[in-house]
């Protein structure tokens, strides 16, 4: 009798912790179960990131269509080059589109907006995105408005 | 003299400390087999240690301790938890298993040891219980018996497997007079049934003396008496003697170590 | 000055020992045939004892401090403007630190100290001398089912800390302080990893685990057979271990959260 009560309450309790981590897993780290597949790299370069980080988002029209991989500093150009992951399933990225770093909403982070353009062709793996905008920085923002201002 | 085939447990040569202190300095003791053997000696003298040692839960420093022809300290792991089989052993508080009612507490040791039927078993449990006396308590927890009544429980338990050698440790101290009675009792009548080796230690004289067919009386780390009952009455040795007869002055001095008592009093005042 | 250089070179060596000691025992329980008949059972019922009984504090705690939290965070974040951030805030802190160090401690306080109480008792009144005598390991025994035990329950315990926190902290926030349900969860899913934040913060739990476990089995083991030594022995237990998780909880987030 006493034994039974151990086995339905070790039960219950290994449940409960299993179930708590799929409660983690889904609603609270929002695990994307499905699995998109691979992807092709695509990069643009920028004269400054702001607070881009990798693993932020890529999307396009406010949709999800890829991450951020790598950052790193292209010698030559003296420029950010971003490196980024396009999921497979996105084939119609044309070779005008436009990459700009856009913030979600007042405080949040980073990402990168895609707007694509109007050319024949589509970008492939190890393209490169000419049209960008770099992020907005505030200082550089208030010195515009100031000059603005002066000028009026 | 005894022959060899009538001593089960040959002793040599014992030697134990622990830390700075010897326990034991070259001690030489027999058992003999189907007796009753007391160890006896001062509070201290390494009594318990000793059927630790015989029990290979301890290793000597030097010496030999045979069990018929198996080298106790020498044995391999499986080797001792064969010879365990062998023996049987009550611990001073009854030492029962807390989480385990009786008759799984006596059940224990045939579980480990052999791979009998249930129905065996639970026969077996219940004669042994039936021999101290206690059957109807089968299924009461350890912390329902009282004293006297853990420790015969305990007693069916070390007896379960029927082991040629049985080892008590200080059966009677703290117990009232009719728990002793049962106790005394009970150690003698299995005894001469099942025919094993009872190895008694204890310090208590009048209990001893009266059920045990050989004693030996430790002091100092030395065996300074051995013989039956009535050789030990007339042995010529003021330790034996103040031991013996529980005068509280003698060998073992009744002041602690202390200065000169007038000096004392008129000294220090605080 | 001489008499203390030389009691804390004793007091070291002493550890020193104890940690020898402990390790000793640590093997010699795990490291051995497994025999799963025998061990389930007895397995069980100390995941019965140290984690199924320890759910009402963890529960309760899990659930005070994520209101807590929420409490706070929007005390805080308000100033900014920011208040939609309490989910995450609440989530992050639960899932990297809170859980697991707040779940350890309280693991150490209530089932630690009474596994050393336990096993030192059972040293006290000769129990594990008798299984030897019978022939019976105690360390495989006795020790080794409440050792896997801790193990498993730990990072259990510390998951549903977390969870049951951060739905405190969501009653307080949501319903409480009216912050957009909405805004609340999709927030906490952009900014906590499953596989940084979540995954790092089970394997801080099964370390920490196993440190209060193996310290807990040990002072009750080692400890002296008399009552004021198992009262040492607990008291050792809850001090070291939760010292233990604290410190082993710096090292940790640094190796994982340094680079971040």
């Amino acid at each position: 009798m006493r034994m039974r009560t151990v086995e339905i309450g070790v039960g219950a309790f290994m449940l409960a912790g299993i179930a708590a981590l799929i409660v983690l897993a889904l609603n609270v780290s929002g695990l994307n179960l499905s699995e998109q597949g691979g992807g092709y790299k695509v990069y643009a370069r920028f004269e400054n990131i702001g607070g881009l980080t990798p693993r932020a988002k890529v999307s396009m029209s406010g949709v999800q269509i890829g991450q951020v991989t790598n950052i790193r500093i292209d010698t030559r150009m003296l420029m950010a080059e971003v490196e980024m992951e396009i999921f497979d399933d996105v084939d119609y990225l044309t070779t005008d589109s436009s990459a700009s770093i856009l913030t979600a909403g007042l405080l949040g982070e980073q990402y990168i907006g895609i707007v694509p353009g109007a050319d024949e062709e589509v970008l492939g793996e190890g393209d490169y995105i000419e049209d960008t905008q770099s992020a907005l920085v505030l200082e550089e923002l208030i010195g515009k408005f100031l000059f603005n201002k002066v000028g009026e | 003299m005894k022959s060899e085939s009538d001593t089960i447990i040959d002793i040599r040569g014992l030697s134990f400390s622990r830390g700075e202190r010897p326990i034991f300095d070259g001690v030489d003791i027999r058992i003999p087999r189907g007796k009753v053997t007391a160890i006896m000696g001062p509070s201290g003298t390494g009594k318990t240690t000793l059927l630790k040692l015989i029990g290979g839960q301890l290793r000597p420093d030097r010496g030999d301790i045979l069990l018929d022809d198996l080298n106790v300290p020498k044995l391999g792991r499986r080797e001792l938890f064969e010879v365990r089989e062998r023996m049987g052993m009550l611990f001073q508080s009854g030492a029962l298993f807390t989480d385990m009612s009786v008759f799984e507490n006596v059940a224990f040791p045939l579980r480990v040891h052999t791979e009998l039927p249930e129905e065996m078993i639970r026969d077996i449990v219940l004669m042994k219980l039936q021999a101290v006396g206690l059957r109807g308590a089968r299924d009461l927890m350890p912390s329902e018996l009282s004293g006297g009544m853990a420790r015969r429980v305990a007693l069916a338990r070390a007896i379960s497997l029927d082991p040629d050698i049985v080892m008590y440790d200080e059966p009677f101290t703290g117990q009232d007079p009719i728990a002793m009675g049962v106790l005394v009792n009970l150690i003698r009548r299995l005894n001469q049934a099942l025919g094993h080796t009872s190895i008694i230690v204890s310090h208590d004289i009048k209990e001893t003396l009266g059920i045990a067919d050989y004693i030996y009386i430790l002091s100092d780390a030395k065996v300074i008496a051995s013989g039956t009952p009535e050789e030990l009455a007339d042995v010529d040795s003021d330790k034996v003697r103040q031991f013996m007869q529980g005068l509280p002055d003698g060998p073992v001095p009744f002041h602690y170590k202390a200065p000169d008592y007038m000096q004392d009093l008129l000294g220090e005042t605080s | 000055m001489l008499n203390m250089l030389q009691r804390l070179g004793h007091r070291t060596l002493s550890r020193l020992a104890a940690l020898g000691r402990a390790s000793q025992i640590l093997f010699q329980s795990l490291v051995a045939r497994p025999q799963p008949l025998v061990m389930l059972p007895l397995v069980l019922k100390q995941i019965w004892f140290v984690g199924v009984l320890s759910l009402v504090i963890i529960v309760v705690s899990g659930g005070f401090i994520g209101m807590v939290l929420g409490l706070q965070g929007y005390t805080i974040l308000v100033d900014y403007g920011s208040e939609q951030a309490v989910g995450q805030m609440v989530a992050l802190s639960l899932v990297r630190e809170l859980a697991p160090v707040v779940a350890a401690l309280l693991f150490a306080g209530r089932a630690g100290s009474a596994l050393t109480a336990e096993i030192g008792l059972m040293k006290a009144t000769e129990q594990l001398a008798s299984l030897e005598m019978i022939g019976v390991d105690p360390l495989r025994r006795i020790i080794a089912p409440r050792l896997w035990a801790g193990f498993v329950c730990m990072p259990l315990l510390a998951m549903i800390f977390a969870v049951v926190g951060i739905w405190g902290g969501s009653l307080v926030a949501v319903d409480w302080l009216g912050i957009y349900e909405g805004s609340f969860w999709a927030n906490m899913q952009q900014s906590v990893s499953f596989y940084d934040d979540v995954v790092n913060g089970i394997i801080k739990a099964v370390c920490f685990g196993i440190v209060v476990t193996w310290i807990a089995v040990f002072q009750g083991y080692d400890c002296i057979p008399t009552s004021e030594g198992i009262s040492q022995a607990t008291t050792r237990t809850v001090v070291y271990s939760s010292l233990a998780v604290l410190g082993l909880d710096f090292v940790l987030t640094a190796l994982m959260f340094g680079e971040l």
